[in-house]
């Protein structure tokens, strides 16, 4: 085939039951040239309903990269990072944990679940609107995501 | 940012035997303001050896990260990969795969076996030095990396 596919949309998942949290990241990305769709959610549980594609949840794609807050209701978000990862069809989708905490014990759990990077929202509006950008830059310009799973594999 | 962050210089191991690679790596990353150490290996047996600190790396300290090519002698940056993170010691260190490849195959192996990210190298050398910069204000300024002073558990 000679036509270069389109790039679909990145899909972007968002766990955080803060509305002005949500508020700064909706905005930072719609601000941003990218393609992409978002996708909120405001507790652990509706995290693992999402990936899963379960009740209510049917038609919605898998991310192509989550950010994740830890302290949610229902399912905090060690559990969902820990289910995540015990996966073999969510795995190896990229979670970026996005919490107001800088507690080292934290830090070092996240990682130990195999997090894929750790980020202390800034407590500043503007700092925290460039630390999405910087996401961005990141995650979604520079790294290569991984392949969606496809049910047919070649 | 965190104080040992701001405070301590941050260990940084490259694997990477491309000297032009290394090059340009080292350079890119001599403009930045974080303070920090870039250790460099060759191949993956010596990646290993020194994150292990085994007889000829007895003094190193443990990195904070690890920026890791894939086409590594001895030791493939795959095997490196699977032994960091099967390792209850190394597991939390963030391992940034750093390679020409951008097969999905090698992007979706990486990411299975718990890679940070994967970044392709660019060809072009204002692009790859660009793409040092992105890893370096993402993973260096704005990312918490694991506390230097990790519980190592019994031995």
């Amino acid at each position: 085939m000679e036509i270069a596919p389109i790039r679909p949309p990145v899909e972007i998942l968002l766990g955080e039951d803060n509305p002005g949290d949500v508020y700064i990241v909706r905005s930072s990305l719609t601000d941003s040239k990218l393609h992409h769709n978002f996708y909120q959610v405001n507790d652990g549980e509706a995290v693992m309903a999402y990936l899963h594609q379960e009740q209510g949840y049917q038609n919605v794609p898998l991310p192509d990269l989550i950010l994740l807050d830890l302290n949610l209701p229902k399912k905090n978000g060690f559990e969902v990072l820990e289910e995540i990862k015990a996966d073999l069809k969510l795995k190896t989708i990229p979670v970026v944990i996005l919490t107001s905490s800088n507690a080292e014990q934290d830090i070092l759990k996240s990682y130990q679940l195999c997090a894929n990077s750790y980020i202390v929202k800034p407590s500043d509006y503007f700092v925290f609107f460039q630390a999405i950008k910087n996401i961005e830059i990141f995650w979604l310009n520079l790294a290569k995501l991984p392949p969606k799973l496809v049910s047919n594999s070649n | 940012m965190s104080l040992s962050q701001s405070n301590q210089a941050l260990d940084i191991l490259l694997c990477e035997d491309n000297l032009g690679d290394v090059y340009i790596i080292t350079n890119a990353l001599q403009e930045s303001q974080i303070k920090y150490n870039l250790n460099h290996v060759t191949n993956g047996e010596a990646a290993m050896g020194y994150l292990q600190q085994q007889e000829d790396y007895p003094t190193v300290s443990r990195p904070d990260l690890v920026l890791l090519d894939l086409n590594l002698p001895k030791k493939s940056g795959l095997e490196v990969l699977q032994e960091i993170k099967s390792d209850p010691k190394l597991k939390a260190i963030p391992v940034i795969i750093l390679t020409s490849s951008k097969a999905e195959q090698d992007i979706l192996k990486c990411y299975q076996h718990y890679a940070s990210c994967f970044v392709t190298k660019p060809f072009d050398f204002e692009e790859f030095t660009s793409a040092i910069k992105k890893i370096e204000n993402f993973w260096l300024e704005l990312v918490q990396l694991p506390p230097k002073f990790a519980p190592h558990g019994s031995s």
